[in-house]
């Protein structure tokens, strides 16, 4: 039977060509869009896990309530927590990186110029974050922009560009687009307050702290006591980021100096622990592992994934799912009107053939299943050269030079198609290739398989 | 000869209508026949007298209005279509006007199609084909596909397609209207060495002439009735 549907496929050479070459192209653009999607995705994954991890270790209802004041919901003893975590023989395999970080707000002024503006920093143990920025999983890491803080100097930090922007830092900093403002910007206030004189914070800064000659700035917050306290912060390098809102007030800065301005000379806490670990697919695994340790040993802590934490990654994610998924409707209707009008070509033009075997004692089951068998033969050409193609059409992308910006990043990256990487979705294109063209091919096998013979055999 | 074998064919009181349109055309009215094995009958009738749904009705392939057709000893009202498929592919070979061979198979192939069917095993498969082509004169010819043959070789493949699988009854509609009158003859030669070798009984519907002077027996037929008791010749 399949010797001879496989014959009858290339009875018509042209149709079945036509029908074998739009399911090749439709199954080609749904591989590649997948392709391109699965790179994105992981480019975005890579990114967010470089710079925060898969999972984060917060005080019991920070995640929900603590985000807008985490110097009060900071991790007491948090080296202990650090130590069981590092030491568990089960995370010690999963995890790459655990590391304490600190979140804050405050404002921000620039003490040479008066620019003031809020700011909202993370304070990394720098060695920590360096090793952190190598995770690559996928092997897209190569090209991605990485903040770089000095373990030398703890007062060392980055900022955004838009926040040295609105500090009046770009002269200082020599910035590339960065403009000046305005002669005739705005002034604040009345002419009292105008005449009061220029707040200068320096003076509350450690001693020394600013004696560096790398240009710096003031930043005040709350400590956890509620007094203000102010740090100095030597800008050691400014990173353009993605989205403005975070550009305009971008700080990562020492795990220490973050200390010092949250805790003060009080008891240093932090506001998470965050663990990178090897690979993305022990994220729930590492996750329940923490949660009964955590149960254990009677710590009031909760966790939270990256995705938990970066909404947008699952925005991404689940957007480029609907964009499949709508293409692969469309592409799947193509095929099937394809097939079925090249199926029903076929009975057409073999009726008397239908009758002729028919009479020589096929079964109706046969015919129908050789009408079908005829049609998954078309998906499985379409399918396969469809492969073939999205493959060429990856390597021609790949090799091109191209690049793009991911979404949330400042830098231009290299464009690949990641299609070795979307082994099962090639496999499952593939076999709803075959199974929608076999559907398209059941009506009219049906109707094959129901011609009377006798008016089949009188057909001409 | 005369008509002393056991009827392979009965029928009783046979009708068979069909809708033509809004117009109900009665093909056969009331025909009872019997067909005796192992013999060369011809149904001979003009056009539109019913003989080839009188072939129909015999080769199963279609069901009376009302009567009782037994064939090979079985009573075909009594089969479910599976069944018919599977008795038909047992027990009846086709000889077609238009040869009606399957395109995309050889020569080899095409005869080789109803051994398929029965599940005869592929030693045994390959010793009839190829036997049955020598038989007919096309070893030669075996690797070709239908298109690559005359009219008069694409009949021979086709008779032996009818043949190989010995079936009981072996009916052919009109095998030699689509050929010239040598053409003809020597398939009908052919058919005649072909029948006294398996003593299959072959039942054909024809008004060729050279066809008809072959006939052990004539059955003849006008509009949808036999107008003679069967004639022995």
């Amino acid at each position: 039977m399949f010797k001879i549907a496989f014959r009858n496929v290339f009875r018509n050479t042209r149709r079945s060509g036509t029908t074998v070459l739009t399911n090749a192209v439709g199954a080609a653009a749904l591989l590649v869009f997948a392709a391109y999607a699965l790179y994105d995705v992981y480019v975005l994954q890579t990114v967010t896990v470089q710079r925060g991890g898969h999972l984060t270790v917060y005080a019991k209802g920070f995640f929900d309530f603590g985000s807008g004041d985490p110097a009060v919901w900071g991790i007491a003893d948090y080296a202990s927590v650090v130590s069981v975590v590092s030491e568990d023989p089960v995370l010690r395999s999963l995890t790459a990186v655990v590391t304490p970080v600190q979140f804050l707000g405050g404002i921000a002024e620039n003490p040479e110029n008066s620019g003031s503006r809020t700011f909202f920093a993370t304070g990394f143990v720098p060695a920590d974050q360096a090793r952190m920025q190598r995770w690559n999983e996928y092997g897209v890491g190569e090209g991605l922009e990485n903040t770089a803080l000095d373990s030398e100097d703890t007062s060392r930090g980055v900022i955004g560009l838009g926040f040295a922007r609105y500090l009046g830092l770009c002269e200082t900093l020599h910035l590339a687009d960065c403009p000046k403002p305005p002669e005739s910007r705005p002034q604040r206030g009345n002419g009292e307050v105008a005449s009061l004189p220029t707040q200068d914070f320096s003076a509350l800064a450690e001693p020394g702290a600013s004696a560096s000659s790398t240009p710096h700035i003031d930043l005040m917050a709350a400590t956890s006591g509620g007094a203000p306290n102010i740090v100095a912060l030597n800008v050691g390098r400014v990173e353009k980021q993605g989205s403005r809102e975070m550009d305009d007030g971008y700080v990562v800065m020492n795990l220490k100096l973050a200390q010092q301005l949250v805790y003060g000379r009080g008891e240093r806490r932090v506001t998470g622990i965050i663990l990178q670990l090897r690979r993305s697919e022990d994220v729930e695994k590492a996750r329940a592992r923490l949660g009964r340790l955590f149960k254990d040993r009677h710590l009031n802590l909760e966790v939270r994934d990256f995705r938990e934490i970066n909404a947008y990654y699952g925005q991404t994610e689940n957007f480029f799912r609907s964009m499949f998924s709508f293409i692969a409707i469309l592409i799947g209707i193509v095929v099937l009107f394809t097939v079925s009008n090249t199926m029903s070509m076929n009975v057409m033009e073999r009726i008397d053939e239908i009758g002729t075997t028919r009479a020589l004692g096929v079964r109706r089951g046969k015919i129908r299943a050789q009408f079908l068998l005829e049609g998954s033969i078309l998906g499985i050409l379409g399918a396969s050269l469809g492969v073939l193609l999205a493959f060429a059409a990856a390597a021609a992308v790949n090799h091109s030079g191209l690049s793009w910006t991911p979404p949330g990043d400042a830098h231009a990256i290299p464009l690949k198609l990641y299609l070795l990487g979307a082994s099962a979705t090639i496999v499952a294109v593939w076999l709803m290739l075959i199974l929608a063209a076999t559907f398209a091919a059941f009506v009219p096998a049906n109707r094959a398989a129901r011609l009377p013979i006798v008016d089949a055999l009188r057909h001409v | 000869m005369t008509d002393d074998a056991q009827p392979v064919v009965e029928l009783k009181n046979v009708t068979k209508s069909y809708k033509s349109g809004k117009t109900e055309v009665r093909a056969l009215r009331g025909i009872s026949l019997t067909i005796p094995a192992q013999r060369f009958t011809m149904l001979v009738a003009p056009s539109g007298s019913g003989k080839s749904t009188l072939l129909n009705l015999i080769g199963c392939i279609d069901t009376p209005t009302s009567g009782v057709v037994n064939v090979a000893g079985e009573t075909i009202a009594n089969f479910s279509d599976r069944a018919l498929a599977d008795f038909r592919a047992q027990k009846i070979g086709f000889i077609f006007q238009g040869f009606s061979l399957i395109p995309v198979l050889s020569v080899y192939e095409n005869v080789e199609y109803p051994l398929m069917l029965t599940r005869v095993p592929a030693v045994a498969r390959r010793r009839a084909t190829l036997a049955m082509l020598e038989a007919v004169g096309l070893s030669e010819q075996k690797a070709r596909r239908p298109n690559e043959l005359s009219g008069g070789q694409k009949q021979r493949v086709a008779i032996a397609r009818a043949l190989v699988k010995h079936p009981e009854i072996v009916l052919a509609d009109e095998p030699t209207a689509n050929l010239d009158s040598e053409t003809g003859a020597s398939i009908v030669a052919l058919m005649r060495r072909m029948q006294s070798q398996s003593k299959t009984t072959f039942i054909f519907a024809t008004h060729d002439p050279h066809l008809i002077s072959q006939a052990d027996r004539l059955v003849a037929m006008r509009d949808g009735e036999l107008i003679q008791e069967p004639a022995h010749v």
